[in-house]
């Protein structure tokens, strides 16, 4: 059984379709990427799956723990946060559970610092260590590295990979950033508001569909990123 | 040295304190102060039904601040700008107040009092129903505190936990609608939306906590409200507008002390 699945869903915003017949699923242990251009219903979806949206038809069937990464917090300077109060919202953990769930996503020495104060990296690192918190199952994220520069985006995907690892929660993400995701992913679905093709990072960048909605460019950065990963360290320069 | 009627005049603006505090606070992280503003104003309406009607004045301004926060939810729900629908709302319902209050034969409407307040005019029933209000409206924040935090942090994240944002935003309206009702005899309707904001702003600067910038915001409310009937009696100055004074006052005190300890 999938931990998490949307079967023909549609949702219709404000009188137009955003999506129409999405069908997806995700299974334990898994990374899985939904990309698509702006308005592609991506976080949409993402919504949908966590029962924020409601469907106009189709189904939503949520088996597991589900830990939940926004896009961005939208933080009001008036309102004084710690980072240490932010984890225990809404449910409490101890010192001790908080502390452990900072460092493991890299980030020990944030538990006094206000949220308002940390740097957009630091501030995703604090979000996804909060989610941890909760023990999920799953792990949803939407557009997580918006606002990181691409290592910072390359140490972020490093780290959902260990956190997989360890815990084994599956992962769930949105991302309109192709190249360095997809490569991180071990299912890409493409989407643009019904799903245009589905599969590893390496078919989804060959399909027709894909390559329609992103043009053949992205190809050549996914294969460089490829090689970068395969340790080819010649060719990893050609990011910059 | 106390008369009876100072003695309520303090308990008064110390009751509410206690619902203005972290109610201000919300209303502050919220950027809802225009809001606090427009319900109000529509309490004057209020106010006059009331009388027309021989009702408690109490009943007809807490009702039309409800009627005032559902109409303003259902319209920013449609697609409104949020300040066009309070805009619209707030003035508008103020002015039919005004209008209303002259078409009261034999019934003689102390405007100022209601637009500006009189605590010093506060009856042991009144003093019932500020305390009454206040504690309810206390008692409501505290027992949903983690929630409301949440739902004001990201709209989303309540959700993936399992809470209703509308629904909280819901209970907040609610507790202003109480919060207004239950203080336009103190400070009357032009300066509620002050008595939320200016203590909590002022805690701001010194509050590293959401649960410290709340009490600090009731403490500074109550102190304030002492100070401003002190100053009241001293100088025989308007009382409303004095304790707001005084509000201010604390708000540029926290201010520089908040600097001085950074």
């Amino acid at each position: 059984m999938s931990l998490l699945s949307a079967e023909h869903v549609t949702v219709r915003l404000g009188g137009a379709d955003v999506l129409s017949d999405v069908s997806i699923a995700l299974n334990a242990g898994e990374i899985v990427t939904i990309v698509g251009p702006n308005g592609s219903g991506k976080s949409t979806l993402l919504r949908t799956l966590l029962g924020i949206l409601p469907v106009s038809s189709g189904r939503v069937t949520r088996n597991a723990r589900i830990g939940y990464v926004p896009q961005k917090l939208a933080l009001e300077r008036t309102l004084p946060l710690s980072v240490r109060r932010f984890l225990s919202l809404p449910i409490r953990h101890s010192r001790a559970e908080a502390d452990a769930a900072l460092a493991r996503v890299g980030v020990p020495d944030i538990a006094d610092r206000q949220l308002a104060d940390l740097s957009g990296g630091q501030l995703q690192r604090a979000m996804l260590a909060r989610a941890l918190l909760a023990k999920p199952q799953a792990i949803l994220l939407d557009e997580p590295t918006q606002g990181l520069d691409q290592p910072g985006e390359a140490a972020f995907y490093r780290l959902l990979e260990e956190v997989r690892r360890d815990t084994g929660a599956a992962v769930l993400m949105v991302s309109h950033d192709l190249h360095v995701v997809m490569s991180a992913s071990d299912r890409v679905i493409c989407l643009n508001g019904h799903v245009c093709c589905e599969g590893t990072p390496r078919v989804v960048s060959n399909a027709p569909e894909y390559r329609a909605l992103f043009g053949l460019g992205t190809q050549g950065a996914l294969a460089l990123y490829q090689h970068d990963h395969d340790h080819t360290h010649d060719c990893g320069h050609d990011h910059a | 040295m106390l008369d009876d009627f100072l003695m309520r005049a303090g308990l008064a603006g110390v009751g509410l304190s206690l619902a203005t505090g972290p109610l201000g606070a919300f209303v502050v992280w919220r950027r809802m102060a225009y809001f606090g503003d427009a319900t109000a104003h529509a309490a004057i309406l209020g106010v006059a039904l009331a009388l027309a009607m021989d009702l408690p004045v109490g009943f007809g301004t807490l009702a039309v601040a409800l009627v005032m926060a559902v109409t303003v939810s259902t319209l920013s729900g449609r697609g409104w700008a949020i300040d066009t629908v309070l805009g619209v709302l707030a003035h508008s319902a103020l002015a039919l107040g005004l209008v209303a209050v002259s078409f009261l034969q034999g019934v003689r409407v102390d405007l100022q009092s209601w637009l500006f307040g009189d605590i010093l005019a506060v009856s042991r029933a009144d003093l019932a129903f500020i305390w009454g209000g206040g504690a309810l409206v206390a008692v409501l924040i505290v027992w949903r505190w983690d929630r409301l935090l949440v739902a004001t942090v990201n709209e989303d994240l309540a959700h993936a936990s399992g809470i209703d944002p509308n629904r909280e935003r819901m209970v907040l309206t609610l507790a202003l609608a109480v919060v207004v009702a239950v203080s336009i005899k103190v400070v009357g309707a032009l300066l509620i939306a002050a008595m939320l904001i200016v203590p909590a702003a002022a805690a701001r600067a010194l509050a590293r906590g959401p649960e410290a910038m709340a009490l600090l915001a009731s403490a500074i409310g109550a102190a304030a409200a002492l100070a401003g009937l002190w100053l009241s009696l001293s100088f025989d100055t308007p009382a409303g507008p004095s304790i707001v004074a005084a509000a201010a006052a604390g708000f540029v005190i926290a201010g520089v002390v908040g600097r001085l300890r950074a």
